[in-house]
Parts: C-alpha cells; sequence; structure tokens
C-alpha cells in the first residue's frame, strides 16, 4: 500500500507538501480537493492549498513533532473520495493570434498543426480549474488536447499583459495580470480575475470551469 | 503624515505579510528582515505587525509631517535627523517639519542592505486581505500596490505609547545572535522533496562552498551564483505550493532562494528550504556578497524559531521597562 500513500516534504518550518501517486486527472484532483477540506479544519494548519496533485499545508504554527501530523495526513488521503465540486462555468471571449498571440507561430511550428486546427483544439474542451496559485487570482486548469502541447520556452518573456491566453508543456492557463512568463502566449481576453475589493477576490476557485469562446481569429 | 523625499525607487510599505490568502494565489509579501521590523515596532510601543516603510536603496529622505517619535532598524545607515546623527535600532523623537536622512549601509562587524523606518502609530495604509504588505504583482496593498515615489505621503496611525518615552534602543539580532560560517553569514537549511535528486558531489557543494548572491536578487527572489548543481536524472515537476525560503534548482543548477514577494507556487525542484527563522539574514545579506549554508533539522530549526521569539519577548521587556522608568517620573 505504501505506493498509493502519497509522499511527503518539508516546506522549510513554514509548511508541508504532500504530493499523490499516479499520474494527474481530474478524479485524482478531486481527492486533492477533499483532503484540502479535510486538513484545513485541523488546528496546525493555517491554510491547505491544492497544486497539481499536491497540496501545501501551511503551518499556523509549525508543530513540535510531525510523525502524528504526517500520520494523518497520511491516513486522511486514504479515505479521502473524491469531492466533484460543481462550480461555474465562465466563458472567456479570446482573439486568438496577432499582437495579443505573438507566440501562435511557435505552436503552429512544434505541432505542424495551422492556426485554425490549434484554435479548434484549444477551445474545444470545458477546462476544470484544478487550482490556483503563481500570482493573484490565477488557475491552473486541466483538460488540455494533449496534441497541442508546445514545451516551455527557452527564453522566458519578460512581461505579458493580464489577459494572455497561453500554453506551457501540456497546460494551459490565462494570466490575470502582467508579469514574466516562460509559456507561449496564444490569444488574449479581457477578463478580470481578480479583484481584491471583492469577497472572495478571486473570480475562479477550484471547481469551477472555463470555456474559451472564440471572438476573433487573426491568423 | 511622512512625505517621501527621495526619487529612490523600491522603498515599499510592509509589514509581516499577507497570511491566508495563498487559496487565491496571493503571496504573502511582507518584511525581508520580519525581525528588524517587529523590533522596530517594539521599540515604539506599536503591535509587532505594524506596517513600516522597508527601504533597499540610498540614500532616502522623508520629511515629518507632524511630531512623531520613530525608529530605523535593519542595516545601519548612518541616519540624520536634519543635521543631528540618529542612532540605528533607537527610539528618537522628530518634530515636524524636520527631515530623515538614510545613508549608505555602513560596515563595520555586520553590514545590512535594508533598512526600516518604523513610525509610532504604524504606516497606516488601508489593509488589504488582512495586511498593509505591498503586492506588487497583483498592484495591491501597501500605497497604491507600487513601490514608493518622490512625493507620495503616507499616513501614520495613532501611537499606544507615551509620547515623549523616546530615547532608548536595541542591540540588533545580526550581534546578539550572530551565524557564521569561515567569517561569511550563514543560514541553515532544511533539505526538500528533490534533495536526493542531486548528485552527491552536487551536495557536497552545496553545503561546504560559499555562494554568491548576484545583482539579478531582488524581494521576488535571490539568484545565487556557485558550483553548478548537478541533478541525477531529469525531473518533471507539478506546480505545487511554496513558500519564501524555497530553494529551487532551474535546469542550468543555480540555485534561486525564493523570497518574500515569491509566487506562492512553483514547478522548479526544490533542494531545500532556508528556515523562517534564518531568513532575516539572507533578506539582509547585500548584492555581490557571499554566503554559507548549514544543513539543520526539524527539530532544530523549531528550536530556531523559538529562539528569534525569545529574543522578540526579551526586547518587548526591556523597552517596557524603559518606558515605564521614564513614565513614572
Amino acid at each position: 500500500m505504501s505506493g498509493d500513500q502519497g509522499s511527503i516534504s518539508l516546506l522549510g518550518t513554514s509548511a508541508l507538501l504532500f504530493e499523490a501517486p499516479g499520474s494527474m486527472a481530474l478524479h485524482s484532483q478531486q481527492r486533492i480537493w477533499a483532503l484540502a477540506r479535510e486538513a484545513e479544519s485541523w488546528p496546525e494548519v493555517r491554510e491547505a492549498v491544492p497544486g497539481m496533485n499536491n497540496l501545501m499545508l501551511s503551518f499556523a504554527q509549525a508543530p513540535r513533532a510531525l510523525g502524528e501530523l504526517e500520520a494523518r495526513l497520511h491516513a486522511a488521503w486514504g479515505v479521502a473520495e473524491p469531492l466533484p465540486l460543481e462550480g461555474r462555468v465562465v466563458e472567456l471571449p479570446v482573439v486568438y493570434g496577432g499582437a495579443g498571440g505573438p507566440h501562435i507561430g511557435d505552436v503552429v511550428a512544434h505541432t505542424g498543426m495551422s492556426i485554425d486546427e490549434i484554435v479548434e483544439r484549444h477551445s474545444a474542451p470545458l477546462y476544470p480549474v484544478y487550482a490556483l496559485g503563481s500570482h493573484p487570482g490565477y488557475c491552473y486548469l486541466g483538460g488540455m488536447d494533449p496534441r497541442i502541447a508546445t514545451p516551455r520556452r527557452k527564453v522566458p518573456v519578460v512581461s505579458i499583459p493580464g489577459g494572455a491566453v497561453s500554453i506551457g508543456g501540456a497546460q494551459t492557463g490565462v494570466s490575470a495580470s502582467e508579469g514574466p512568463s516562460g509559456w507561449n502566449t496564444i490569444g488574449s481576453t479581457s477578463m478580470r480575475f481578480f479583484d481584491p475589493a471583492q469577497d472572495p477576490p478571486a473570480l475562479l476557485r477550484p471547481g469551477d470551469s472555463i470555456r474559451f469562446r472564440v471572438e476573433k481569429v487573426i491568423r | 503624515m511622512i512625505e517621501i523625499l527621495s526619487a529612490s525607487a523600491l522603498a515599499t510599505v510592509q509589514d509581516l505579510g499577507r497570511v491566508g490568502a495563498l487559496r487565491w494565489g496571493v503571496g504573502t509579501s511582507g518584511a525581508m528582515d520580519p525581525l528588524a521590523l517587529a523590533a522596530g515596532n517594539i521599540l515604539l510601543g506599536n503591535d509587532e505587525g505594524a506596517a513600516a516603510v522597508e527601504v533597499p536603496v540610498f540614500p532616502f529622505r522623508v520629511r515629518f509631517a507632524q511630531d512623531c517619535a520613530f525608529a530605523v532598524t535593519g542595516a545601519d545607515v548612518a541616519a540624520r535627523l536634519d543635521d543631528e546623527p540618529v542612532l540605528p535600532w533607537w527610539c528618537t523623537q522628530a518634530r515636524a517639519g524636520q527631515v530623515l536622512n538614510l545613508g549608505l549601509p555602513q560596515g563595520g562587524t555586520w553590514r545590512g542592505s535594508r533598512a526600516y523606518l518604523c513610525l509610532a502609530g504604524g504606516v497606516e495604509v488601508q489593509a488589504v486581505l488582512g495586511s498593509r504588505s505591498t503586492q506588487l504583482r497583483g498592484a495591491f496593498g501597501g500605497h497604491e500596490g507600487r513601490a514608493l515615489r518622490q512625493g507620495d505621503t503616507l499616513p501614520i496611525g495613532i501611537s499606544k505609547a507615551e509620547p515623549r518615552s523616546t530615547d532608548f534602543g536595541l542591540v540588533p539580532p545580526a550581534l546578539a545572535l550572530p551565524l557564521q560560517v569561515d567569517g561569511l553569514p550563514a543560514v541553515r537549511v532544511l533539505p526538500a522533496a528533490e534533495y536526493t535528486r542531486y548528485s552527491e558531489a552536487s551536495r557536497a557543494a552545496f553545503w561546504s562552498e560559499p555562494w554568491k548572491i548576484t545583482a539579478q536578487s531582488d524581494r521576488y527572489g535571490y539568484r545565487l551564483a556557485g558550483t553548478p548543481l548537478e541533478a541525477v536524472s531529469a525531473l518533471e515537476m507539478r506546480s505545487h505550493g511554496i513558500v519564501p525560503g524555497v530553494i529551487q534548482v532551474p535546469p542550468g543548477g543555480q540555485p534561486i532562494v525564493q523570497m518574500r514577494d515569491a509566487q506562492p507556487s512553483g514547478g522548479y525542484p526544490k533542494l531545500g528550504t532556508v528556515i523562517e527563522a534564518d531568513l532575516w539574514r539572507l533578506g539582509q545579506a547585500p548584492i555581490g556578497s557571499r554566503v554559507r549554508f548549514i544543513e539543520t533539522n526539524w527539530d532544530d530549526a523549531v528550536a530556531a524559531m523559538a529562539q528569534t521569539r525569545r529574543w522578540l519577548d526579551e526586547a518587548r521587556r526591556l523597552v517596557d521597562l524603559r518606558r515605564s522608568q521614564r513614565g513614572g517620573r
């Protein structure tokens, strides 16, 4: 059973990281959500933050002894049933290519597909939000068609604007604010993903889904 | 109110950080030297987590628009109030109209790189998601979500301390809690998930060699230069939560220590994490200087936190004692 237990490692005295075994899939991610919900009620845990098939627990105060917490975490994972968070579906109109999608040519070059094929494959799925991270309001999405996967850029771009729709390896995402990125930007959307004056401040949460609607394709 | 007179960039409003917002993708931010910020606040009778101005580029000048007790902690920056020298880590009274000048960090037994201008009552910008720290990437918190500029004014909160109880100080933790290896500042590191995936020679080099803090280092992260660290096999990571202090190793093998403005998630392999109790030491290490890493374990890392806590409690006790002696007259 130890292979199914997952692994626990330390992030200093501030947090620990639980990594689930196996491949990245919605079913496994739903168990991560369930584990997060359970762990955030534990007294030593400040936040239980899902990642991609993993979970970070940040400590309100570093526990004196780790063994008991680790055992509790393994046990909770063992009984975690998939939590099917049926969230909202948010539709994002995307302008693909052109000035807002400067790297679509690199995706064409890597995949050998035409711009239209890439747009069709990118806009087809309903993308579940697996986790938030990276920067305020940013969502890690599951479900991209592996045929349009494109390696991250060798040299990261110093700054891409908020709303940039991009592909990095087998993942896709939308930047929520201006900042550096190593991903390939293929389009842009004008949605606002984060507003600190709102409660909650992030537009999306794990279990919500994104659908990219083709507003325009600039070839 | 204080007015910023310098055009020098990168000074920001910081407190002890924005905790509890990781779930929305919001990193903690907060003072690079939280011990200096907390101690400055203790000197002034503030809550330990009151907001202050973090200054990494000098000279830096502000004008007091009101009478206000203040303390400059962190690096010794040869501060002057009008023409009078101001002691570092010292509670001093300013009058309305006086100008405080922070000069270059001084050498001596310890040279820091960041100074904290702490004010009695704290910098009273609006708290956003529970903190006054500047969230540069999200452009919120602090003063308009950005670094301070010439002409900016910052409101000061109402002080809880006796106004005339000033003129006392603290011994900086760099002197009270020193940590060095072979004459270089050192920080303790807990190995992280991918530690054992690096070659034995690389692990040995990590602990035994000095690491230079390159010019590409800032509040987001410190890029270090030294013998490149080689993984035994290629590592593929999934995005996961990280915290300030995590030492990531990108493919080139030169480590990056995540600092206070770090993203809350990442995907590079992690060799270890600079423990929270020592992160202030790194936050004060100047660009171009060299540091050493010391391997530690959970029990010692937790004990180091407790030692830091005891230092702050003792500072609070000493300051309260001074204040009660003066207040009693």
